[in-house]
């Protein structure tokens, strides 16, 4: 029998880690690396796209961190993108595989895949934001037939700051992906799109009824993306980011990841545009 | 059960009967003021004190707790979850309510199993308030002023002696063994209604609308320019959080041993009112205006609790009232924002 990882969570304490064990490291840019986690054998993460865990390195802390691999693809453990940003993500990066590492969760709603299916998808990933939107991603990809057209739309600041490339150029050259990059400043190699992410819009033209739009990136970002959206004609509901906030335990009781009345690591962090437009705090 | 009377003069015998099992703590008088701690004797503690510094929400949820024990130098990681069984002796009901609140909000979704574990080995004694206790106060006014249902024993001072209501097994356990409680006698019930009736009136009705309005009253005050205002006083220092009996909002942090190899997991109390609360990671901050953090505390005490636990937010202790050295208070901000509201500012004086 398979133990889904967030029972452990209900005895002895909600606050205490289950060792997994790093498998895999793969550095991807100067910032980020990919850590491929194994849990304990005969127990299993069960997530959804869009949710995150707690990782812990016992000393240093915790950090909520999404989890970039896809559920339909969990081959016996999960995939976290990180960028050096501190403390524990610093000490992260130094973590070689067999190293130990602790791990709640997950947390959050994730998003609605479900109500999904049948839409042609618009992915609108900015930085770091690619991480958990390839979650969803792959495994709508796994389920290729459920869905409409596929349109991802990423900008990064500089080339050398794309994440996950070589996924971007198998998705590409699938065939049945329309894949749009951009930078914000481009090198010498770079023979692409120069310009912040609201530059690829006007490349695609989407059916606003039939279209789901996810976009995750740092908050800055959401509000010309929005406009974006919103100008294209989609419903409210059908636009969906995810929040990033401060948070301290991940279960609803700190108090630090609070928007308004919600609490982002329970009610979220993924909203649609329709849950949030009305409360001051969330963009 | 019925009511029982417990003489004044059997406190201490009560005190050193409970030492036996329990640890007894009790507002104690220190340099004018009081602070809940451990007693021994009667002697050492006031059942008619006016607030105490801290509320005793602090034997519930500690203002420092461990949460996990761990090795640095091997996979080892456990639970830190323990503490003595108490009796808490003197508990205002506005505090009362206020734990009523931290109960419903640690057990619902995930259950936080380290308050429960505390709260499970808590016996609440309640008093009732026979007078206002500070100028702060405002039970009357949130209607707090009666102990919730989660009492355990609840006393009531009719002179000579304290009525004792149980409320529960945990209450019921803490008399057996006192020779000198006696069962209520008819005359008990008269002295009871007379100072029940008595009390009363002496609480004065602090807020100028009834409480069941403030939800509202809020949800139209999102853009009122009082934030503004409060946010240019307000020092940012996070007293009024650190008092108050309903905030429950923490950090956690690792501690190492100075051996490094082995070393603690622990929660501490944090505010909404400190200016990194809500930053994360390359430096954005989600509540930068003080204005803002200060709506946050006040939806949060008036609105948010109330919308998603049914229960208010804030107690009408007084305590922030008493601690701001800027004069922010609740009754204040309430009333304002409700005079804002019925009596725009604008409004020309009548007759002449
Ligand atoms: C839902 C969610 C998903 C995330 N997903 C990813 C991801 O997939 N990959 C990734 O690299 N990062 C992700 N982050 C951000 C990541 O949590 C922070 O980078 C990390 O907490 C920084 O910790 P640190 O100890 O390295 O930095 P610290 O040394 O603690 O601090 C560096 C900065 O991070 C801020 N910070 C501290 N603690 C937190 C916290 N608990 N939450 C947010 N900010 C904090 C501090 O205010 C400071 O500005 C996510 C955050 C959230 C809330
Ligand atoms: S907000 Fe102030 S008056 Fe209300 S419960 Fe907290 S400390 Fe007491
Ligand atoms: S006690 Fe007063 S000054 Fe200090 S944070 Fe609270 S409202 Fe601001
Ligand atoms: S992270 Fe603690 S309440 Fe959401």
């Amino acid at each position: 029998m398979v133990t889904a990882l967030k029972q452990t969570l209900i005895d002895p304490s909600i606050y205490l880690p289950t060792y997994g064990v790093v498998r895999n490291v793969r550095p991807m840019t100067g910032m980020e690396k990919l850590f491929d986690i194994a849990l304990p054998e005969g127990m299993s993460l069960g997530h959804k796209p869009g949710q995150f865990v707690e990782v812990s390195l016992f000393g240093v802390g915790e950090a909520p961190i999404s989890i970039c691999s896809s559920p339909s693809r969990s081959n016996g453990g999960f995939q976290l993108c990180v960028r050096r940003a501190g403390d524990l993500t610093g000490l992260l990066h130094t973590l070689t595989p067999g190293s130990p590492i602790g791990i709640r969760g997950p947390f959050g709603t994730g998003f609605p895949i479900e109500r999904f299916r049948g839409k042609d998808m618009l992915f609108a990933p900015g930085g770091l934001g690619l991480a958990p939107l390839r979650s969803l991603i792959n495994q709508v990809l796994d389920e290729r037939s459920d869905f409409g057209r596929v349109i991802i739309l990423y900008g990064a600041r500089s080339p050398a700051e794309l994440l996950f490339t070589d996924e971007l150029a198998a998705w590409k050259a699938r065939g049945d992906v329309e894949v749009h990059l951009t930078v914000d400043r481009g090198d010498e190699n770079w023979k692409g799109n120069v310009g912040v992410i609201t530059t690829l819009f006007p490349k695609v033209e989407v059916h606003p009824r039939n279209t789901v739009a996810v976009t995750v990136g740092p908050p800055v970002m959401y509000r010309f993306v929005l406009m974006e959206l919103l100008g294209k004609g989609l419903p409210d509901g059908s636009i969906w980011l995810s929040l990033e906030r401060r948070m301290k335990c991940g279960v609803g009781k700190c108090g630090h990841c609070q928007i308004n009345h919600l609490y982002a690591c329970q009610s979220g962090p993924s909203f649609s545009y329709a849950q949030i437009k009305h409360l001051g705090e969330a963009l | 059960m019925n009511p029982m009377i417990i003489p004044k003069a059997a406190l201490d015998d009560w005190v050193r009967l409970l030492r036996s099992s329990y640890r007894v703590v009790a507002p104690r008088p220190l340099h004018g003021q009081h602070v809940f701690g451990e007693v021994g004797s009667a002697s050492e503690f006031d059942l008619g004190y006016p607030t105490s510094v801290l509320p005793p929400k602090k034997y519930l949820f500690p203002a420092r707790e461990d949460l996990l024990k761990f090795r640095t130098d091997a996979q080892q990681v456990e639970a830190t979850i323990d503490g003595p069984r108490t009796v808490v002796l003197g508990v205002h009901t506005c505090d009362m309510h206020a734990m009523q609140l931290l109960d419903r909000v640690m057990a619902t979704g995930y259950s936080d199993q380290h308050y429960l574990a505390h709260r499970n080995k808590t016996t609440l004694v309640s008093v009732e308030c026979l007078k206002p206790c500070t100028a702060g106060s405002f039970c009357k006014s949130m209607g707090t002023l009666s102990t919730p249902e989660v009492f355990d024993l609840h006393l009531t001072d009719l002179g000579d002696a304290y009525a004792a209501e149980v409320g529960s097994d945990r209450g019921a356990a803490l008399l057996p063994g006192l020779k000198a409680a006696r069962p209520f006698a008819d005359k008990d019930t008269a002295r009871l209604n007379r100072v029940m009736s008595e009390k009363w009136p002496r609480f004065p009705l602090r807020l100028e609308f009834d409480v069941t309005e403030l939800p509202s009253l809020l949800s139209t005050s999102y853009d009122s320019e009082l934030w503004k205002e409060l946010g240019e006083r307000c020092l940012a220092c996070a007293m009024c959080t650190n008092v108050c009996p309903t905030c429950y909002c923490f950090n956690v942090m690792d501690e190492v041993d100075l051996t490094l190899k082995s070393g603690k997991r622990l929660r501490e109390w944090d505010s909404c009112q400190l200016d990194k609360f809500a930053t994360v990671a390359g430096g954005h901050n989600f509540r930068t205006a003080r204005a803002a953090r200060q709506r946050h505390r006040f939806f949060r005490k008036g609105k948010y609790q109330t919308d998603a636990f049914g229960l208010l937010g804030c107690v009408g202790c007084g305590r922030c009232a008493e601690a701001c050295l800027v004069h922010i208070t609740p009754v204040d901000t309430f009333n304002e924002l409700y005079r804002r509201q019925h009596q725009p500012a604008a409004a020309t004086p009548q007759g002449g």
